[in-house]
């Protein structure tokens, strides 16, 4: 009997997290599927299955896919991203004064919610916003629409989640470099070897394994760019993303069929995109001692 | 192949289990009426009303409706829940049951399926001797919802700046509006014409130009038959028009970070000249004046620059239906909040709006039309549900603000192309999905 419930005790413990992830993971997921085979207008009690109706619509519309060169500003500013994250904490993990406020500082906006950030930021590009005033402030008037046109909308919209995201990439790059064992720093300075070589043969080395899960997270995160492009500016000026075009097929125009197709669909391609990655990049041991 | 979204879900997972006991019971209630109680002591019970007016519970005033209510309903009690994405949080809570007991009908739902989520207010034939618009929500001669107010779209101004511009007459054309913006724009430092192009929905009102530019009441049935985007047509006029403004550089300057909220006290102290928006507006206007400390009789309205042998015409419409939920275990109490809030709560009078009831006199402020002899017009609603089926297939969303965005976009030059064929693609998408659904 006590060997019963000694096999029992962990599942008791995984119960309650296992039906959290059961009821709000993967059942909406396979509803998700299940809703990608009809035509299901989102409230409508009638539906009607449709078969594979809805992917052949996807990609016999080439303009659905369109909207996946704007993922490109934000591929560009995630590189953007990793380098100064990487700075950042390299810089850190050394002794330097009020690094722990440094850190803090890094790390905040990473802690606020995206719709207070894409808020704040609205009045930031405003025309004569705060970040005309501050260039004012420094002798610079440009007069310049921010979000006025397709390029500078999207390069400043970038800009903000590079501001947005760059401490989450930071953080797990301190974490990182901290698991390095400070004998080899030492050892390696007694050996003459300065800052970048340091950075060259023992960090980079040592964290490759968090660098190379930071570069799928923002690959897919580039792919599927939402909250920051969706309140400040509704997908207008050619800011539109995978993403927001299906929240706007399923809700604006209520093709919730089609919609889950397609996101069907996204998860596909962020799953192959990850997978190509690691078989260009495997995931090799780490082995600095 | 048709199956019901149950047997989808069932089919679907394992995890149908909890899914399913959140969907409800289906169609037992359907074609449930909501009948007028006989004695107003009698009646009892507690009703929920979803609203999306967030302002108006918060500062009490519909506390305040409510109070008033109980002294001819004394029994019922009327909690409110306002919700500040509307349309796309009822549309989730109307898949189970619980969407309290009155709600305002949101955009989403099919008019065939009105009677399986609404309970019917009476006959179209018996409601209509009193009320306006009842054909929007007339399903197989029975009525589904009745809006407490109509509106009227319009340009709504600030009399100062035109008058300082020299400008005294409505402008009769699109032509004469837009040199009465380029007088206001040469003469006085106030912007002419404010989009609102990042609040996104004021550019929706555009589309309320249908029907005042040729002044018929047929304009719907014309939208679901014919191309909107046709020479001469009244979408393609206004969306003409809205494409000259900005390309004449008649906008603001910068109209993808515009701001709803200011732009109110700006309008009232005369910084932006003119806004097409609706009647239901103009209190907001005259309240953000009296903060400002500006004058809020410096708040004008006009109808749209059009005319038919000599007349203006302004289309008068709905706002949101409120209807009785089918499922609701109160919908004698839910019909009286109906009934009293249209007849007697005075919230159109508040809203400075037209009343739904053909008894009552227009409001003060549409006393200039009156003068001028604007003619008001009903839109004949017959085709309504089809011209939403073509615009959800056709994903051209007349009634959403993505097009127009990109039409700005287009008269700013943002974006390449012409006009012509920008709106030649709109009516190619649009007479398309006409023939995939069938005409």
């Amino acid at each position: 009997m006590t060997r019963v419930w000694r096999g029992l005790t962990p599942w008791l413990f995984l119960l309650v997290p296992l039906a959290f992830l059961i009821t709000f993971t993967y059942a909406p997921i396979v509803n998700m599927l299940a809703y990608s085979f009809t035509d299901w207008d989102g409230l409508s009690p009638e539906l009607r299955y449709t078969g594979i109706g809805n992917y052949t619509e996807l990609f016999t519309r080439p303009d659905l896919f369109e909207v996946f060169w704007v993922s490109g500003y934000y591929l560009a500013a995630s590189v953007v991203q990793i380098a100064v994250a990487l700075y950042f904490a390299t810089i850190l993990s050394f002794d330097v004064r009020f690094r722990n406020l440094f850190k803090g500082v890094l790390f905040f906006p990473y802690l606020i919610n995206g719709v207070a950030i894409g808020f704040v930021f609205l009045y930031f590009f405003q025309d004569g916003g705060t970040l005309d005033s501050v260039l004012a402030l420094l002798g610079v008037h440009s007069d310049h629409a921010w979000l006025g046109t397709p390029v500078s909308a999207n390069v400043s919209l970038a800009g903000v989640s590079v501001w947005r995201y760059t401490g989450l990439n930071f953080v797990l790059f301190l974490g990182a470099i901290q698991s390095i064992p400070g004998e080899l720093y030492e050892a390696a300075e007694l050996d003459g070897a300065g800052r970048w070589h340091q950075f060259r043969h023992i960090i980079a080395p040592g964290i490759r394994p968090v660098l190379s899960l930071s570069v799928i997270l923002s690959v897919s995160g580039s792919l599927s760019v939402f909250e920051i492009p969706y309140i400040m500016t509704g997908g207008a000026t050619g800011t539109e993303t995978f993403v927001i075009q299906t929240v706007k097929l399923a809700f604006q125009f209520n093709k919730t069929g089609l919609a889950s197709a397609a996101a069907v669909v996204l998860l596909l391609i962020i799953l192959l995109v990850t997978w190509i990655q690691r078989r260009l990049v495997p995931d090799d041991k780490v082995d600095l001692v | 192949m048709h199956m019901s979204r149950r047997t989808v879900l069932a089919i679907a997972a394992g995890a149908a289990l909890v899914l399913t006991a959140c969907t409800g019971t289906g169609a037992s209630s359907k074609g449930a009426d909501a009948k007028a109680p006989d004695d107003p002591s009698k009646v009892s019970g507690t009703i929920k009303v979803l609203t999306q007016r967030t302002d108006l519970v918060q500062d009490g005033t519909m506390k305040w409706y409510a109070a008033a209510f109980n002294r001819t309903y004394p029994k019922v009690k009327v909690e409110f829940e306002a919700l500040t994405n509307y349309e796309a949080d009822v549309k989730i809570r109307m898949n189970t049951e619980n969407y309290g007991d009155v709600l305002m009908i949101p955009g989403v739902v099919k008019k065939s399926d009105y009677p399986r989520f609404f309970a019917s207010l009476g006959t179209r034939a018996e409601r209509g001797r009193k009320y306006r618009f009842t054909d929007f929500t007339t399903v197989d001669g029975k009525v589904y919802g009745q809006s407490p107010i109509g509106v009227s779209p319009g340009f709504v101004y600030s009399k100062k700046v035109w008058r300082e511009a020299g400008v005294t007459e409505w402008p009769t054309t699109p032509a004469e509006f837009l040199s009465d913006l380029k007088a206001i724009k040469s003469r006085t430092d106030a912007v002419p014409y404010y989009t609102n192009f990042a609040a996104q929905w004021p550019l929706t009102s555009w589309t309320f130009v249908n029907g005042s530019v040729g002044c018929d009441t047929g304009a719907t049935t014309k939208l679901a038959d014919g191309d909107p985007w046709a020479k001469g047509s009244d979408l393609r006029v206004g969306d003409t028009l809205l494409y000259d403004i900005v390309h004449q550089g008649l906008a603001e300057k910068d109209p993808t970070t515009t701001n709803w909220e200011l732009s109110k006290p700006q309008l009232a102290k005369g910084k932006i000249a003119t806004q097409w928006l609706g009647t239901w507006a103009i209190v907001q206007f005259r309240d953000a004046a009296k903060k400002a400390g500006a004058n809020p009789d410096d708040i004008g309205f006009m109808p749209f620059p059009a005319q038919v042998d000599g007349t203006f015409c302004a289309v008068v419409g709905p706002d949101y239906h409120q209807a009785v939920n089918v499922h609701s275990r109160h919908k004698e109490a839910a019909r009286a909040w109906i009934d009293w809030f249209t007849d007697k709560s005075g919230y159109d009078r508040d809203n400075l709006a037209i009343s739904p009831l053909k008894s009552a006199p227009l409001p003060d402020v549409l006393k200039p039309y009156e003068d001028r002899g604007v003619k008001l017009i009903e839109l004949d609603d017959t085709e309504g549900a089809r011209v939403k089926a073509i615009d959800d297939q056709s994903e051209v969303g007349i009634n959403k603000p993505d097009y127009r965005q990109d039409l700005v976009d287009l008269a700013r030059g943002a974006r390449k192309g012409s006009l012509d064929s920008f709106l030649a693609g709109l009516s190619r998408k649009w007479t398309e999905a006409q023939k995939t659904l069938g005409s």
